[in-house]
């Protein structure tokens, strides 16, 4: 409907709304005061997802269903949402920063002509305006920023917003629009899927242990593992231990790899050059742990312990094991 | 009065800058412990345009001028001192002369794959009675039909054991004293050529210091750079050249060892306050960087002289004994403002501090250059 | 074949950034070290090897900006970009992604190159919408993330590997297109001293809106005002031999912090 928060649905690619969901639709919901609705582009809706999505706030799912949305595609996604939004004019359309919606909702607000926040961490009303705020400059400045005019578009990243409390007494109404789907002219050869390591995802964890250049070689990874198999958190790698080819580069944390925002940060021989601290700086609590007491990390750390982490590390994963035991 | 680099000038220095920083300082260290010839580093620098800066793009060099060189170096000296002594040697000890009085034929063969990187160069002057006194040369080259034969020990030679060319300097005519010697190309694997040791050194370890010797070694007469008898006229003039390249080295050894001390001096706590804020040391760093701006400033005006083609035998003198002098003192210093620590391989200050030591030494001691700048002075 | 490469000039990471005391909405551009943005490096480096690995084509270097932009182009002549266009005008000063992508476009639609290469984000306003939004404004197909790309025999195709949560997705996508740059793809050369002493023969054309028929509007997104981040309150060293250390460590974060 008219003026509705648009809340577009990222899911696992079986018909499951991804978690992030919860944030999104749960900052929709503080700023509408109206209505917000999620618009789900697929290939396959599950009505378990959609009560997901109606228990998280949205008060309609709009399902566009169809193989062809399947993997994203651009040229598809964005004019059969654009004819949607010409024929609903919502107010504001959201997405969680994901790597197929960080492309999609620019192509889209290209095509709309509107604004786009990307990566945004804040969201008030002044008036009647939305003002987002977003980290620039490797985090070091935040931007506060408006639209010329609606729909407000705007991309969130994950963890900073405070998800909305499913409820199962609320449900969403289904529409099913028909619109045209174009036919691309790039054509999927082959997804080819990366080694699980049975942890979280980087971008998505809410927590996330790091290992920098103090872990001294790829063979000493196994013991951060370990830690991330009794907390149920991700591993990533400082940019010093990227390129000296310990990790894949998909688990950078950084300005040149994955900013993440998770609730515990837990660095481990990681000195916190700036270009790190550009992709973890929003952490909500950071822990430290490196032999020299200078480190720069130390400076934004919560909790620093200053020792050798071969020792911390085992000693630490025994105490969360205890305690997560008990 | 001008003291800004131009565009290019810039662009040179900032990319030495970002490779040493890069590729060259996270090795320094280690290839100084184990004193190892970094080739795979020498081979990029290679590949930049870095050992033939100062020669034209036709034969294998980059066309660039004195002072894009003395700004690149410093920044690799700033990185580690062993690979600034192989791109100084490279370029103003071998390929500046060579290009200077080599013939077209001389260039096209000793120049162009020395100058563009793929082979090293050494210029080899000194000997066991010939240090300071380069005149006493008792290496002899005999001419033979269209041949010298050469015979003799080079001491203390620079990249001798990894040059593929040495620049030879040997008598020709002994009645005639040093203006009887002349200089010679001489290709590795010429038979009786040979590399007797390599020396294990106080600093600039990763570079090799050989000594060659020559057994009747035998050298196409087509081998001689200039005429017989210029040879030591050549040996001088390469050398002011070679000044202003130990010149840079010393100002990038000085700066590496200042910029240490400065990052030491605002972490480091004493008596509640990093140490930077005591007066002593507070004036230690002025001192270290007043000195460092004065050496790089002689250093960039020498360059200039030599890129205008004005003279500059003097400002290179002058150039080598500050920025040498600088170095020694700043580098201890920089151990000083370290403590404890700095007297501790892991610092990496103490390197600065051995690797300053030669640049009072070769290519004309401290002593050396004031005789030179004194005879300027009184001419 | 050849390759537009759309660039863009940012502050050093290492710099210092201050709010200007003139300008809320803007940073104190006095001391900045300006630099190629990185990701851009990995599209400059992928268009030069293109070209290198087909042997012929030409490598056009665009930014939008003010002056010191120049900078930035040469160094991107440095590295070995055949000739650089500067959309420099005051107009533009306030250009957001669309008008950018905008001004691009249009400068694309004159060049009519078969591929157009950025970075995947710019490493200052980290917004990394242009190059999607350029492929919007062109309607070419596009690809974001990139691992690995290679233009078929004819120029008519290229497939890329695109970078997506838990994989690679292959595609084939007709040219033009337009491709944005992932770390990985390659790793950048330095400019060798001849190419930079050639840089300054090589071409860096002016271009101002009227030449594009272009007459940019105001922006869709602007910046209210910049703000300096709140400080983190200070954190605390937990001292002790590591048993103890870790134990207390463990406390905290469960019972202050409440994070695990």
């Amino acid at each position: 409907m008219a003026n509705a928060y648009w809340c577009i649905v990222e899911d696992d690619r079986k018909g499951a709304p991804k978690k992030v969901m919860s944030e999104v639709l749960g900052e929709a919901g503080r700023l509408a005061g109206g209505t917000v609705e999620a618009v789900w582009l697929t290939d396959k809706a599950t009505d378990d997802g959609i009560k997901q999505l109606g228990a998280w706030g949205a008060s309609k799912v709009w399902v566009l269903e169809n193989a062809a949305f399947a993997p994203y595609i651009g040229e598809v996604w964005v004019p059969a949402l654009a004819e949607l939004v010409a024929k609903e004019s919502p107010k504001a359309i959201f997405a969680p920063v994901t790597s197929r919606m960080r492309e999609f909702v620019a192509r889209l607000a290209a095509r709309l002509g509107a604004g786009l926040s990307a990566d945004s961490v804040g969201f008030a009303m002044e008036g009647d305006a939305l003002v987002a705020t977003r980290p620039v400059y490797a985090g070091k400045v935040l931007a506060k920023m408006t639209w010329a005019k609606t729909p407000w578009i705007a991309t969130m990243r994950p963890n900073v917003f405070k998800p909305a409390e499913a409820s199962v007494a609320k449900s969403a109404q289904v529409e099913k629009p028909s619109v045209k789907i174009p036919t691309p002219r790039m054509k999927l050869v082959e997804r080819r899927e990366e080694v699980s390591t049975g942890l979280p995802e980087l971008t998505e964890a809410e927590t996330v242990i790091s290992g920098g250049r103090g872990m001294k070689g790829p063979e000493n990874y196994v013991i951060l593992e370990k830690m991330a198999a009794v907390i149920g958190a991700a591993v990533g790698a400082s940019r010093a231990a990227v390129d000296a080819g310990w990790r894949p580069h998909r688990f950078q944390i950084g300005q040149t790899g994955r900013t993440i925002s998770p609730k515990l940060y837990l660095g481990f021989g990681v000195s916190g050059a700036i270009q790190h601290l550009a992709g973890m700086r929003t952490s909500k609590v950071i822990v430290a742990v490196n032999k020299d007491p200078e480190a720069p990390i130390f400076k934004i750390a919560d909790y620093g312990i200053v020792g050798d982490l071969f020792e911390v590390v085992p000693a630490l994963t025994d105490e969360f094991k205890k305690l997560l035991e008990k | 009065m001008r003291i800004e680099l131009t565009d290019e000038q810039a662009m040179i220095r900032d990319m030495a800058r970002e490779f040493a920083q890069e590729h060259i300082a996270p090795i320094a260290a280690e290839i100084d412990r184990d004193a190892r010839f970094p080739h795979e580093t020498v081979k990029r620098m290679g590949e930049l345009g870095l050992l033939g800066i100062m020669v034209p793009e036709a034969w294998g060099g980059s066309g660039a001028d004195t002072v894009s060189y003395v700004v690149a170096l410093e920044e690799i000296a700033r990185a580690c001192a062993s690979h600034a002594v192989i791109m100084s040697v490279n370029n103003s000890l071998y390929c500046d002369p060579v290009w200077k009085y080599g013939t077209d034929e001389q260039r096209a063969r000793f120049l162009k794959p020395v100058a563009g990187g793929h082979a090293l160069g050494c210029f080899a002057l000194t000997e066991p009675e010939a240090g300071s006194d380069a005149r006493n040369q008792h290496t002899v080259a005999v001419r033979d039909g269209d041949d010298y034969v050469i015979t003799g020990r080079k001491l203390f030679i620079s990249t001798g054991r990894e040059a593929s060319y040495a620049l030879v300097f040997a008598q020709t005519d002994p009645a005639r004293a040093h203006r009887g010697i002349s200089a010679f190309v001489v290709e590795k694997n010429t038979p009786g050529f040979s590399v007797s040791k390599t020396e294990d050194k106080l600093g600039i370890r990763a570079s090799d210091t050989a000594e060659l010797v020559f057994d009747a070694c035998r050298v196409p007469a087509a081998n001689r750079i200039g005429d017989e008898g210029k040879g030591f006229h050549i040996a001088l003039a390469t050398l002011d050249g070679g000044r202003i390249g130990i010149a840079a080295q010393a100002v990038g050894i000085a700066v590496g060892a200042y910029e240490r001390s400065v990052r030491y001096a605002r972490e480091r706590k004493a008596f509640g306050v990093p140490i930077g804020e005591h007066q002593m040391i507070g004036w230690m760093l002025a001192d270290m960087a007043t000195a460092i701006d004065g050496a790089r400033l002689i250093t960039l005006k020498a360059a200039t002289l030599k890129d205008a083609g004005r003279p500059y035998t003097k400002e290179a003198s002058m150039a080598k004994l500050f920025a040498a002098e600088t170095a020694m003192k700043v580098a201890t210093d920089a151990v000083q403002v370290h403590g404890g620590f700095g007297f501790i391989r892991e610092a990496e200050v103490e390197r600065h501090f051995r690797d300053a030591k030669i640049t009072q030494i070769y290519e004309g001691t401290s002593q050396i250059q004031k005789l030179v700048i004194a005879r300027e002075v009184l001419k | 074949m050849k390759i537009v490469v759309a660039v863009k000039q940012v502050p050093d990471t290492a710099t210092q950034v201050k709010i200007s005391g003139a300008d809320p909405k803007a940073i104190d551009t006095a001391g900045i070290t300006w630099i190629v943005s990185p990701y851009d490096e990995f599209a400059i480096e992928e268009a030069l090897r293109i070209k290198e690995k087909r042997g012929q084509g030409e490598v056009v270097a665009v930014s939008l900006g003010p002056d010191r932009v120049k900078e930035a182009l040469r160094s991107a002549l440095a590295m070995g970009c055949d000739r650089a266009i500067h959309l420099n005008d005051p107009a533009w000063a306030n250009a957001d992604t669309l008008a950018t992508a905008q001004a691009l476009a249009a400068v694309i639609k004159q060049e009519q190159p078969a591929l157009v290469l950025c970075g995947r984000q710019a490493i200052d306003d980290d917004m990394g919408a242009v190059g999607a939004q350029l492929a919007e404004v062109l309607d070419w197909p596009c690809a974001s993330w990139i691992m690995d790309e290679a233009v078929d025999a004819d120029a008519k195709t290229v497939r890329v590997g695109r970078q997506v949560e838990g994989g690679l997705e292959v595609f084939d996508i007709p040219l033009p297109a337009v491709l944005s740059a992932q770390k990985g793809l390659n790793e950048p050369r330095y400019p060798t001293l001849k190419g930079i002493m050639g840089a300054k023969k090589k071409e860096i054309k002016d271009v101002k809106p009227g030449d594009l028929g272009l007459t940019p509007g105001a922006p869709q997104l602007m910046v209210k005002k910049l703000e300096a981040l709140p400080a983190r309150p200070p954190g605390r060293i937990i001292q002790g031999e590591v048993k103890d250390a870790v134990k207390e460590l463990v406390r905290a974060l469960r019972e202050d912090a409440k994070a695990i």
